[in-house]
Parts: structure tokens; sequence; C-alpha cells
């Protein structure tokens, strides 16, 4: 397939292992424990096994898999508000397919279209404002989630919607912004890491400039990196690149997606629909300031949290589960005491084990081979 | 007086109504002309005339081709109903003779049960028994007794088809999954995931224009030729949900083997590849209608895979992989990246309703 292909040639992945081996052998500090490097994105995350990556690199580089999957960050009291919508007998729930599988405290949005809610399993929040035209009759809720990266499209729709002149048509806003994220795992005191791969579709959003205070205040090294495998690869040597020569900057590899700049038309769609939240809570991590979004005023009548007043009941993590440690890299997936038992992707407790993107499903699904068998 | 003469067919009834109604599961005249116009018509042989509450087969018949009874049943409750490559009237067909044939088993006779909502068109219905027919007739087997509900609107979804077929297998075959050994080679007959990603077109949600047809086939003769030239041939299965990933799962469960594939050399078209790329599937776990999956000892594979290509359903039968002794049940994929993935069973549904 031409544009993907090239992105995948296992030549020139060879060279680009033996290159990166010899330039993880000459930083100092890979002689006493290997160099961690935090990809930030869920979608690398899954590139990272669906191509078998961890097990081509050398011992001397540790990945570890970041929070940038926006399913698995979700806490079980916005799953629980999710639900009672959902089971709503006027609404019809619209959602990714990915989070309908999310376990809240009273299960997930799977079960609860078991149990009779109308749960719709959409590809596009155009859907279902669609869906919303075709029935004038119930209420459609679309369940709008995701970093920058989805957020211009649930923008695009509200004001569609807004034009349209749709009165039966909300969403329900669990959008999350990466620079908090990133600002809070750099902050966080057990955490060692040298360096990130950036997020390749949210830059194409929001561009390079926002990551600067990685570099400029934390000192680490950042490669905004494409999703083909050789895109990570190439961004793996070039924050090795970057460590080896004492520098801390932030580059980018997928330039041929991101300026750097972002895009202006979708961040001007983004604000006039949105505003920060104050704060807004994350699975495994908590808390965090300015991290979520919300629906602003002027669009009001859109905002599924205001037209069916949720219970935003705020729900504490299950205490088996060790999903922040392994967002944080403080330990890997297999290291979970729950991990494969209680918590498999048939049954998950921690929202990791759900979606693709998430580490824990991903070592479940595709495992690390030689990591996996090594540790067990 | 003169006598009319007995007719020695019955004259079969009509429907000249446009849509199924409640009327025509009733039991009554309405339900007979139904059955008559729509699948009799269209199943026409000696065994389904009679119109008893059975079909019976002669058993001397059925000992010709072999010593064993294979039996199986499969329900076709797919969406759309008629989608580039097939329908749901040609898969009700090839899903069971392909049940029976994976099994070693000549595929002789089917049942048909339809349930069928109401307000379905008639010439819906007539074209997917039309359907049914030339299939069956491609397939050389016969549909020998059914059954047809009507149910009220809502409590299905237009038409659901169970097939049940029986065919025999023959003395020297002995097919199961438990065979695969070390070094046995891992076969398929051609491209892989078109099926669900016909289906998944043909659905419209994704607004993608998409060429790509169900693979959809009767597998029966394939297997005759795979089987003649390789007659060690230690299982074979059809590779319909959760496709050719799940297939090999459950050959390196049951054999308690691993079990490696090499990405490069699974085929795949580049429609099917760039329809999985855009929406994320994974097209080793899309499902196939008209594919199988087979494990041949190493001496016996390229007999097999010349007696395959010959065949029009086996084109493009290729090796994909091979049995290994590494840890039992474990699936692996040598990535077309030079790593190496493991390719586990599915946990829920990528797609609902694809058969």
């Amino acid at each position: 397939m031409k544009y993907v292909d090239e992105f995948r040639d296992a030549e020139k992945a060879k060279s680009l292992i033996h290159e990166i081996r010899l330039l993880a052998k000459s930083i100092p500090i890979a002689k006493e424990r290997p160099i961690a490097i935090m990809e930030v994105c869920g979608g690398h995350t899954h590139s990272i096994f669906r191509y078998g990556l961890e097990g081509m690199l050398p011992k001397e580089i540790e990945l570890v898999h970041g929070p940038g999957c926006p399913v698995c960050v979700l806490p079980m009291g916005r799953v629980d508000d999710c639900v009672s919508v959902a089971k709503r007998p006027e609404v019809i729930f619209t959602t990714f397919g990915d989070a309908m599988r999310v376990p809240g405290s009273k299960g997930s949005l799977l079960q609860a279209k078991a149990d009779g809610a109308d749960v719709r399993m959409v590809y596009s929040p155009m859907d279902a404002l669609a869906l919303a035209k075709k029935n004038p009759d119930r209420e459609v809720v679309f369940f709008a989630i995701g970093f920058e990266t989805t957020v211009p499209s649930t923008a695009l729709t509200v004001l569609q919607a807004k034009a349209d002149g749709i009165r039966n048509f909300s969403l329900f806003c669990n959008h999350i912004t990466i620079v908090p994220t990133i600002k809070a795992i750099l902050d966080s005191p057990d955490l060692q890491l040298d360096g990130f791969l950036g997020p390749g579709h949210v830059s194409m959003v929001i561009g390079t400039r926002p990551y600067e205070f990685v570099s400029t205040y934390y000192k680490r090294p950042m490669v905004v990196a494409g999703f083909e495998p050789l895109d990570v690869l190439q961004s793996i040597w070039m924050v090795l690149k970057q460590i080896q020569e004492g520098r801390a900057e932030i580059e980018n590899q997928y330039a041929r997606i991101v300026p750097e700049d972002g895009n202006s038309p979708a961040l001007a769609a983004v604000s006039e629909v949105y505003e920060l939240r104050e704060f807004f809570e994350w699975r495994g991590l908590g808390s965090i300031d300015h991290s979520g979004l919300k629906v602003r005023e002027k669009y009001a009548e859109f905002d599924a949290e205001l037209k069916f007043k949720m219970p935003n009941i705020k729900i504490a993590d299950p205490k088996s589960c060790q999903c922040g440690e392994v967002l944080k890299g403080v330990i890997k997936p297999w290291q979970c005491k729950v991990f494969g038992s209680a918590c498999t992707p048939e049954t998950p407790l921690g929202a990791l084990m759900v979606s693709s993107e998430g580490a824990c499903a991903a070592y479940y699904q595709y495992g690390g081979v030689k990591k996996y068998e090594a540790a067990s | 007086m003169n006598h009319m003469p007995l007719p020695r067919r019955r004259s079969l009834g009509e429907v000249h109504v446009a849509k199924v109604t409640l009327a025509h599961g009733g039991g009554g005249k309405a339900m007979k002309d139904l059955i008559d116009d729509v699948f009799v018509s269209a199943f026409d042989n000696g065994l389904l005339a009679p119109m008893e509450d059975q079909a019976r087969i002669d058993l001397t018949v059925l000992a010709k081709h072999g010593d064993r009874l294979a039996f199986t049943t499969d329900s076709f409750v797919v969406d759309p109903l008629f989608f580039p490559g097939g329908d749901i009237g040609k898969l009700a067909v090839c899903g069971t003779v392909n049940d029976l044939a994976v099994g070693g088993a000549k595929p002789l006779y089917l049942s048909c049960a339809a349930i069928i909502e109401e307000g379905v068109e008639l010439d819906l219905l007539r074209r997917i028994a039309k359907s049914m027919a030339k299939t069956a007739r491609d397939a050389g087997v016969q549909f020998v007794t059914g059954d047809t509900k009507v149910v009220q609107k809502g409590a299905c979804d237009k038409v659901f088809l169970t097939t049940t077929g029986i065919g025999v297998i023959r003395p020297e075959y002995a097919l199961s999954s438990d065979r695969a050994r070390p070094g046995d080679i891992v076969i398929v007959n051609g491209m892989l995931g078109d099926h669900g990603a016909a289906i998944l077109g043909a659905r419209g949600d994704m607004l993608l224009d998409s060429p790509i047809e169900s693979d959809c086939a009767p597998l029966n003769g394939l297997i005759d030729a795979l089987l003649a030239a390789a007659p060690g041939t230690r299982t074979i299965r059809d590779a319909t949900r959760g496709g050719v990933a799940t297939v090999l799962n459950e050959f390196a469960d049951a054999s308690q083997v691993a079990i490696e594939i090499d990405e490069t050399k699974t085929p795949i078209r580049p429609e099917v590849k760039g329809f999985c790329e855009i929406l994320g599937l994974d097209p080793l776990y899309l499902a196939n209608e008209g594919k199988i999956v087979a494990i041949v000892p190493p001496d016996q594979a390229a007999a097999a895979i010349a007696a395959m290509q010959t065949h029009v359903f086996g084109e493009g039968s290729t090796v994909i992989g091979e049995v290994r002794a590494g840890e039992p049940g474990r699936v692996t994929m040598k990535t077309v990246f030079g790593g190496t993935r493991i390719v586990d069973m599915l946990v829920g549904e990528q797609l609902p309703r694809i058969c």
C-alpha cells in the first residue's frame, strides 16, 4: 500500500535498530539502568505492540507506556454518568466503540445496552447528529471523549447542530488535554523518565510549541512522532541523540503531518465551543488542574451534563487496581497484582485493560513476547 | 362417468400479495402457499417432493460415501441481507456445506428453517430462496426438509435462516484439530478478510465506497482436491467469525503446540488492508466465508498447494506459517517489520452480525 509500506520497510528497520543500539551504548547512564522513554500517546503504544518493536530494541532502552489513551483514563464516575443517561427511555446514547466496554461502578455501556438502554456505536460525532435529525422525538447524546485529536470534530458538530437549529442533540463532554497531563507526570515524585515520544495526532491540531516547557523547564527531550513503525524507531533514535549530545529540545519527526503552529481553523472551532475546566479527574492519576474541557455557556443547550442533571458522583478506583502506577511507568503492566488474573480483557477491572491502546490490554493481547516470557 | 386423472404431483401454491403477513405463519393455506411459492419451487427435488414432516434418506445411499455421518447446524442473521459477492441465502448454504466439508465429509443433504418478519417482501424471499437453490446446485447438495415461521414486526430483523446439514466421511479421513505437530505447514486458500470488509462496506455506516466482495463460496470441491493430494492432512477449519487468528488459536490449543505465521506471506488485498488501516481493524480477525486454514504435514505441503491452486476457489492457495514446538497454545506472527507479536483470541466482537 503506497505511503504505508514505505514506513514499514524491514531492511530500513534493521539499520535503524543497529544505529539505536550503537547510540544507546554510547550513553553513559545506560550502563547503570535502562534509558526510560515514555510514549505519551496510546496510538504509539498500539504500533509498538502491533509490530513487535519492544522485542527489537536493545535492553538499554525501556519504553514506558503513557496515559494517552482517553478511554483508559476515564474515571468510573463518568462512566456511571453515561450509564444513567443512557438508561433514560427518551435517550439514544451514541459512543465510539471502544468506550462501550469501559467498566463503571455499575457496569459498562455494553451491559446497559443488554439491559435495554438504546446505546449505539458511531464512527463520528456527525453520525450522532444525523441520528438526532432522523429521530426528532428522541434525545441523542454523544459521548465526547478524547484528546485534542477528536476535540475539533465534536466542536464542529456542535457548531453544525447550532446552525441547523437541532434541539435534541447534546454531548457529554469528557475531552481532556495533553499538556497539563504531561506536566503532572513530570511533577510526579516517583517518576524517572529520560525523554518523551510526543503525540502525533494531538500535535497535528495543537502544533509543537505547547510542549516547550518540557525542554525549557523540565530539561527533557521530546520528539513528536508518527505512528508507523519506522516513525517510532526514528523518533527513539532522535530522543537518544539528544540525550547523547546533552540537548533537551522539542523536535518534530512527524513534520509531514504536524505543522509547528498546529491547525488554526480547528483550534478556532475548539475555543469557540469549549473552555477549560478548573480540574478534571483522571483514572489512576487523580485530579489534574485545567486538564479537561467543558462546553461554553454560549452552547449550554448542547451540554448533556446540564440537560440531564448528571449525578457526577466521584467513585474511587478499585483498590486492587494499579492503573495509576502503570500509567506513570512506575510498574510494568504484568507487575500489577491483578494483571491477567482478576483483570483481563474479558473482565477488565482497570481501564488500561479495555482499549487496544491501553498498555495492559496491549501486553495481554499482543505481548511484548520476550519481556513477557522473561517475566513469567 | 369420466374420472379426472390423479395428478402425479400436487400443484404448487402461489402467493399473490406483495408482503408477508402473520397469516403466512398461521399453518393454513396461506402458509402452504408461502412455502410452495418461495421454497419448494426453488428447491424442487425428489426427497423434498413428498412433503412429509421429515425427509427420508436411504441408509444404503449414505453408506456408499463412507462410514461416518457428519452432522452440523448454523444460523444466519447477516445484515444487510444482500451484499457484494453474496446474500444470506448463499451464505446459509456455504456455511453449512463448509462446516461439513472441513471435517472431511461429503455434504449431501440440508434442511432450511426460515424465521421471517411480517412485512418482508415476497420478492425478497424469492430472491433469497433462488440464491440458496443455485448455491446448493453448485455445491452438489439438496434441500430435503424445512420449516417456516412468521413473527411479528420487531421480533426478528427481516429474515433469519438456519441450515442443518448431513454429510458422510470417507473411512480413510481422520481430520482433527488436536493432530497438528511441530514442523507441519499452515496453508490458506487465498485472500483473507474479504467477507468481513465487504459486509462492513455494504452497511454504509462508514461512507466508504469499497469495491471489496465477499469471498462466500462452497469449498467442498476444493477440500476434495486438497485431501486427494494430501491425505495426511491433519486438520482443516473454515475461518469464519473471528478470522484466521481464531482458527489458529483453536488449533494451537487443541494440539498443544505453538504456531508462527509470517505477515509477509499472509495474503490480504490492498483494499482490505486499507479498510482495516482506516477503521483500526486487524484483518486476521475479519471473517471469511470462503477460506480454509489447513494444517498439512511438511512432506505433503507442496502437493496440497499444487492441487488447491488448480481449483477455482484455491487459486491463491499459499503457505502462511508453520507449527512449532514452542509454548503450547501460543500463536505468534513475524511482523512485516521483523518483530514478533502474539496473535491471541479476540475478546469481544470486532463487528456485529457478519454472518
